[in-house]
């Protein structure tokens, strides 16, 4: 199977692979997939607490091209939006943009699904915070 | 060096050029029809598909009249299963295979059980060996064929066929081996192995695509084939259709040298392979290799690096021609059955590399793809999220994944 030029230049010069501290109440993360589906899909946002604009995104994915090509650009996609923006990222943006196959397109819906399960995850976070502070004013 | 580097040697091997130059003159000047006996064309190519016949027969210790030519090894794999189980339907209707089976024999299998008959198949051991006690368990008083391949097309490992040949033998039933991955690499010697039904192939020992063998006893016992394809009676009737006299006698040629040059030839690839493998586990941590050891193809190297998926590596040694047990490679996106025979978790399946070096191949090649291959594995790493949290020391197999 040939991939694309969009593909291969994200496997190739994948963008803002990394991690972040999962402890920092800023930052969101989600982990998709499953090793012995042979996809697993781990990204990060660190979000403004006061503009809640995603300021910072990283990616770790063990899958295959196509994979690891969509949760790069997912990473590229989510910096600068807003948390309810990122909700908003389709996984046939992410098909479209890097010309995916139908074969393919299950690594789409997983970016999709990191994107979501790390947005839930910080907004988790902030909302146990806000109860916890809530707790203590009263 | 020339790039592409092709070490998949156990998908199809290139033609030997002194296989071509044999073949060469049996497209034009002698173009002649085997089955044509009244004139010299005709007989011209009779002579060469016997010559061949012959070189078949002795690489493997047979009878030239023992062997049934035929398109490949999936057509003798179906004829051999096929062909047993109709002739002998009177006696019973039990066949026993293994999980390991290239799909010509396990789908061949499929459909004899929609015909009524009933197929055991044999789990692996961890190393990749069938379980000779639990084949002898498994015979009963209606098994008419046992089929256990020789080598593994992907893990190289070597089944104990002489010690199954015998068990069989012992109980009156007849042993086939697809011997596709051996034939010409190991010495394959039916008389000694105690087989009565093999099947190989051309393209998988330097001769061409589109030809291959069955080996069928005639003595102690006479092995009798009903014929799939019917019409003019050629190959003593078990096989019907004009020879591919070009390709019989790129088989043969291919036959003759692999007699000639196998054991020089076995040390040379052995090394090569071996160079590999130690390149490979000297630099690299966690790499798992899949299958016997001991009892393995000398040129095969199937190998795990956990925490990256087959696909992804492929992709990223694109200047080398190997397989991958990955789903993602795979037409069905279901991880390699015989490495998920194995008992491995389908992680590792898809990690799988599976390296074959052939005749062609030199040690310059090999190291340049040790060099590429290492380079790429931890690159990879880094981008796996597996990989850090192993170094962390998350337990993987405790983690609640969200399987999709």
């Amino acid at each position: 199977m040939a991939y694309s030029d969009k593909v291969l230049d994200h496997y190739n010069n994948p963008r803002n692979v990394g991690s972040m501290d999962k402890s920092s109440p800023d930052v969101g993360t989600g982990m998709v997939g499953a090793p012995e589906c042979g996809d697993v899909m781990k990204l990060q946002v660190k979000v403004n607490p006061t503009t809640g604009i995603i300021e910072d995104a990283k990616f770790k994915t063990f899958g295959c091209g196509s994979a690891i090509a969509s949760s790069s650009l997912a990473t590229e996609m989510l910096k600068g939006k807003t948390v309810d923006e990122a909700l908003e990222i389709k996984n046939t943006v992410i098909v479209n943009e890097l010309s995916l196959p139908p074969v393919k397109i299950h690594c789409s819906v997983l970016a999709e699904d990191a994107i979501k399960a790390a947005i839930t995850d910080y907004k988790n976070k902030k909302q146990q915070s806000s109860e916890k502070s809530e707790t203590v004013n009263a | 060096m020339k790039l592409p580097i092709y070490l998949d040697n156990h998908a199809t091997t290139p033609v030997d050029p002194r296989v071509l130059d044999a073949m060469l003159p049996y497209f034009q000047e002698l173009f002649g029809n085997a089955a044509s006996r009244n004139h010299s064309f005709g007989w011209e190519a009779e002579e060469a598909v016997e010559k061949a016949r012959k070189q078949v027969a002795n690489l493997v210790g047979a009878n030239a009249k023992e062997i049934v030519f035929t398109s490949g090894a999936t057509e003798s794999n179906n004829l051999a299963l096929k062909g047993v189980a109709e002739m002998y339907a009177e006696k019973g209707n039990h066949i026993i295979t293994a999980a390991s089976e290239h799909k010509a024999v396990l789908d061949t299998c499929k459909h004899l059980e929609k015909d009524g008959h009933r197929v055991t198949y044999l789990p692996l051991k961890a190393d990749g060996l069938i379980d000779l006690d639990m084949l002898r368990e498994s015979f009963t008083d209606k098994t008419i064929l046992v089929s256990i391949m020789y080598a593994n097309n992907e893990i190289g490992v070597i089944q104990p066929i002489r010690e199954i040949g015998r068990l069989c033998k012992e109980r009156g039933i007849l042993f086939h081996t697809d011997a596709v991955q051996a034939v010409g690499k190991v010495p394959v010697n039916v008389l000694q192995d105690n087989i009565d039904i093999m099947s190989l192939s051309g393209h998988k020992l330097y001769g061409p695509k589109g030809v291959g063998a069955l080996y069928v006893r005639r003595r102690n016992p006479r092995v009798q084939l009903t014929a799939q394809i019917d019409g003019g009676g050629h190959e003593r009737g078990m096989r019907s259709g004009t020879l591919n006299v070009p390709g019989i006698v790129g088989l043969g040629e291919a036959c003759a040298i692999a007699q000639r040059e196998m054991a020089e030839e076995t040390v040379r690839l052995q090394a090569m392979r071996d160079s590999l493998k130690d390149k490979l586990l000297s630099e690299l941590d966690e790499v798992f290799i899949n299958g016997s050891w001991e009892h393995r193809l000398p040129h095969n190297l199937n190998i795990s690096f956990a925490y990256v998926e087959g696909e992804s590596m492929l992709m990223g040694i694109n200047d080398i021609a190997v397989s991958s047990g990955s789903a993602c490679t795979s037409a069905t996106l279901e991880p390699s059955y015989v490495l998920k025979a194995l008992g491995m978790g389908d992680d590792l399946a898809h990690s799988s590399i599976r390296f074959g070096i052939g005749r062609f191949n030199t040690q310059e090649e090999v190291d340049y793809v040790a060099g590429r291959v290492i380079e790429v594995v931890k690159k990879l790493r880094e981008l796996s999220p597996l990989y850090e949290m192993a170094k962390e020391g998350v337990d993987l197999t405790k983690v609640q994944w969200t399987a999709h």
